[in-house]
């Protein structure tokens, strides 16, 4: 146009590749019901390593004034408190360490006695740079909430795909859906990486992604369910992830990027949050080319009924959905 | 789907230079800012205390003690009750949560009853209505037993009532250690939340907010001192009490007070440091309410030359002699003080008594440098996201990739216009909440254009296939918009913190990126097909 000359984009994407992924839907399903199994056992077993968000206790994030932190020194004099076990991990750079104290018995004022011993026997040599003590009223609620959280969501969003596709559609959903919030809690079960609310917003985002994700495959289902009326069911599947699968690579190449950006330059107190992210995002993308669509083809969708539906429906979505456009 | 009517151009155009406006605060500094003429907008994105520093401390009221307290209140209006009534009663008596009347002759129930019932307090206020009774007063299961038992909505209007006087309470202290734009509010039933911006160590403040026990004003023993009374024998109705005065002389000698105050800090008005007019020595005036007055008068005027306690949190902060009757109810308080000092003591009789005990169930505190460090991390993560993001639509779409990426562009820019004309605050977790928006919102437009491809591979005309590529992709986008925007609304409804902060973010982006992916695209694309048709050419799309 006037500032910017046209030039074409490089499309780099085989669109005429046609991916048979139907033809593994077993295999994929067994895995997947596998992986959701095991997240199972390693929350049953290994439980989470949860932050204090979830499990009370305090987080001390100090500074050294000057030069790098000497983690023994402060290691001993911090063990002889008794306020039970104590953990000290460098943060970032070595000026930088993180101070965790587990939840003291004897409720909400044991723990601010406890970070007042810490503080102390820290001395004058540090910055305090961040304290977090949660205590264990707040801790259960903010864990119930968390929870509720998840499952409202869940919630939320397969009543909205019911309303607008098929039940079938709906159940591909809450299963796509189930599997990655399972198994990205399993990936920090697993490697017992720190848990906290922050991972919670992430479980919240990765569903909100993995549902946009299984909804265009849907819609594209839905529309050639319209076009091609006689067409096997699983072919027809096949058909539409494969259509899709350009733009669902390249949505989710560009999500990536933005939290690959986050974890590498957001700073050490978003690492664990892009960390989850990065890897619901895969789960995420994956479960709905590889569990929401297949799971189609095993329920079976009545034809007739979602071609009626689709005449209805997209028409008054369109003029309801936003009267500004045209 | 590709024809504008001027209107809706001049309102697109008009949107997108709001949001350029009301974005530009936050490129400048906050002095930049203030020197600009009147008309033009000012209000910056308010920064989470994560981000700018500070403490957020989340108190919780003890109810029980509440309960508790408001026993004995009552406990004394029986006793009182019964007395003018002329009813006999052996014993009055707190047994879990009701209080018991035990009357010396069962024939008198009905009476008695008839008679505490008038202690019954409604529940509301004049222009609401009253919706209920604070007690309940019933026999009990014996002859001659009454019990009465607070109402579950009594309860509930005493912890509010209670609540708004902490946060009264707490808001004077706060006030009172200078400079704060800190917040103070209730939090569901029985919490208050304080956030206190630029503020890192909190002892000061944890220790202003400590300082929870009532105010009282108590009658010294007249004779036996603190150290007979630990040696002998402490006399009926008197306690011994440690004193916390500042004065170094009197510490670690204690009282021997009447058990029973004189004066409740609740009848306390007004207390103020100031200076004496005569000596020019740091004093504090006090004021007390009518009921108050009259008590503090009826006593003061029977114990002139005696000295009399202010205790606070069972300790006792001050004990001046009484000169003169002090009876219309204001008095000065003078002695040792320093200017500091009287202030301080003036603080703590203001604050008065907090009616219950607040104890500190969650705190979240940053400092200043790691604020600041979160701060610049996030522009950094920000740019590089937005730049591999500009990047990778512009290489893989061409022309109408920078047509998103302008689109994207609108929409950052949106957001931060929104957030600062909503007065939302930014936290860490918005930043990525940002970031993840822009990767998301590019979905719009790679959904649009990969069909405008797919249109133009079943061999349509570029124009059709533009026009069936924005209305077909449509449909998918709101529905998917809708589903993530179901999820962002539920982490707001039910998030705390951080993930509040995150939703907040993501629900303006979700609304803006429509706009600015869907409806200013297509403008630009729409704009460039009128273009290039003026330039007579055969139109090739560029994506």
């Amino acid at each position: 146009m006037f500032l910017v000359p046209d030039f074409k984009g490089h499309d780099f994407f085989p669109h005429n590749l046609r991916l048979p992924f139907m033809r593994y839907k077993g295999l994929c399903f067994g895995l997947s019901l596998f992986f959701m199994a095991l997240s199972l056992v390693l929350f049953f077993t290994l439980s989470f390593n949860f932050g204090v968000d979830f499990k009370g206790g305090s987080l001390i994030e100090v500074q050294a004034k000057s030069g790098a932190a000497d983690i023994a020194a402060m290691r001993k004099s911090l063990d002889g408190l008794g306020i039970g076990e104590v953990q000290i991990q460098s943060f970032g750079t070595e000026s930088d360490v993180l101070i965790r104290v587990e939840q003291q018995p004897g409720g909400e004022d044991a723990q601010q006695a406890a970070l007042k011993k810490v503080v102390d026997a820290l001395g004058d040599g540090f910055v305090q740079r961040r304290v977090e003590v949660v205590g264990p009223a707040v801790s259960s609620e903010l864990r119930t909430t968390g929870v509720i959280a998840v499952l409202a969501s869940i919630v939320a969003i397969v009543v909205y795909v019911w309303f607008r596709f098929e039940w079938q559609f709906a159940l591909g959903a809450v299963v796509a859906l189930t599997h990655d919030v399972l198994v990205t809690a399993g990936i920090f079960s697993l490697f017992q990486l720190q848990f906290d609310l922050s991972i919670v917003a992430a479980l919240l985002t990765i569903l909100g992604y993995s549902v946009n994700d299984t909804v265009v495959v849907s819609d594209r289902i839905r529309e050639n369910m319209r076009k091609f009326k006689k067409m096997d069911l699983n072919e027809l599947l096949d058909i539409s992830i494969n259509e899709t699968l350009s733009r669902t690579l390249l949505t989710g190449l560009t999500a990536i990027a933005g939290i690959l950006a986050l974890y590498f330059f957001g700073g050490e107190v978003l690492r664990n949050f892009s960390f989850a992210m990065l890897f619901g995002i895969l789960i995420g993308t994956y479960s709905s080319v590889f569990i929401a669509a297949p799971l189609l083809g095993y329920l079976g969708v009545k034809r007739d009924l979602g071609a009626a539906a689709a005449a209805t429906k997209p028409a008054g979505g369109k003029a309801g959905a936003n009267p500004t456009i045209r | 789907m590709l024809h504008f009517e001027r209107w809706k151009i001049i309102a697109i155009v008009a949107t997108c230079l709001a949001g350029i406006l009301f974005a530009l605060p936050n490129f400048f500094s906050k002095e930049t800012v203030a020197a600009w003429p009147g008309f033009m907008p000012k209000r910056q994105l308010a920064l989470g205390l994560d981000l700018r520093g500070g403490a957020h401390l989340l108190l919780a009221m003890d109810t029980a003690e509440l309960k508790k307290d408001w026993l004995a209140n009552q406990k004394e209006d029986v006793r009182k009750q019964l007395r003018t009534a002329k009813i006999g009663f052996s014993a009055i008596g707190a047994s879990g949560d009701a209080l018991q009347v035990r009357l010396v002759k069962p024939e008198e129930t009905e009476a008695a009853l008839k008679e505490l019932r008038k202690l019954i307090q409604p529940i509301g206020n004049a222009i609401l209505g009253t919706s209920g009774r604070d007690v309940s007063v019933e026999p009990g299961d014996e002859p001659g037993l009454i019990l009465i038992t607070p109402t579950e909505p009594g309860l509930q209007e005493r912890v509010a009532n209670a609540a708004s006087a902490s946060i009264e309470t707490v808001n004077r202290r706060i006030n009172a250690l200078g400079t704060a734009e800190s917040t103070i509010v209730r939090q569901g039933r029985d919490r208050i939340l304080i956030q206190y911006p630029g503020l890192t160590d909190t002892r000061q403040l944890k220790e202003l907010i400590g300082k929870t026990a009532k105010l009282t004003f108590h009658s010294v023993h007249p004779s036996v001192s603190a150290e007979e009374a630990k040696q002998t024998r402490v006399p009926i109705g008197y306690k011994v009490y440690e004193s916390d005065e500042r004065d170094e002389v009197r510490q670690g000698a204690g009282y021997v007070l009447a058990e029973t105050p004189v004066v409740h800090g609740d009848d306390l008005v007004d207390a103020q440091p100031s200076f004496d007019e005569r000596t020019n020595e740091p004093i504090i005036s006090f004021r007390f309410n009518q009921a108050g007055a009259r008590r503090f008068g009826a006593f003061t005027k029977d114990h002139v030359g005696e000295p009399f306690a202010i205790v606070l949190d069972e300790k006792v902060i001050s004990a001046p002699v009484i000169r003169e009757p002090i009876l219309g109810g204001t008095g000065q308080i003078s002695g040792n003080f320093t200017v500091e000092s009287a202030n301080n003591l003036a603080i703590q009789l203001r604050s008065g008594a907090l009616p219950a005990k607040l104890t500190i169930v969650e705190e979240r505190t940053v400092g200043p440098s790691l604020g600041a460090d979160s701060i610049e991390a996030g522009k950094l993560a920000g740019l590089i996201g937005c730049l591999s993001t500009a990047i990778l639509t512009i290489a893989y779409y061409g022309t109408f990739g920078v047509y998103a990426v302008i689109g994207l562009i609108v929409h950052g820019l949106l957001i931060v216009a929104l957030m600062s004309l909503i007065g939302t605050t930014l936290t860490l977790p918005g930043i990525a909440g940002f970031v993840l928006t822009i990767g998301m919102a590019v979905d719009a437009n790679v959904l649009i254009y990969e069909r405008i491809r797919e249109e133009l591979r079943t061999g349509k005309t570029p124009i059709s296939a533009i026009d069936a590529g924005f209305t077909r992709a449509f449909v998918t986008i709101a529905d998917s918009q809708l589903t993530t925007l179901a999820a962002a609304v539920i982490m707001f409804w039910l998030g705390s913190g951080p993930i509040r902060g995150f939703a907040v973010t993501l629900t303006i982006g979700i609304l803006t990126s429509v706009f600015s992916a869907v409806t200013v695209t297509r403008l630009l694309v729409a704009m460039w097909i009128r273009y290039s048709k003026g330039r007579g050419r055969a139109l090739e799309v560029p994506v």
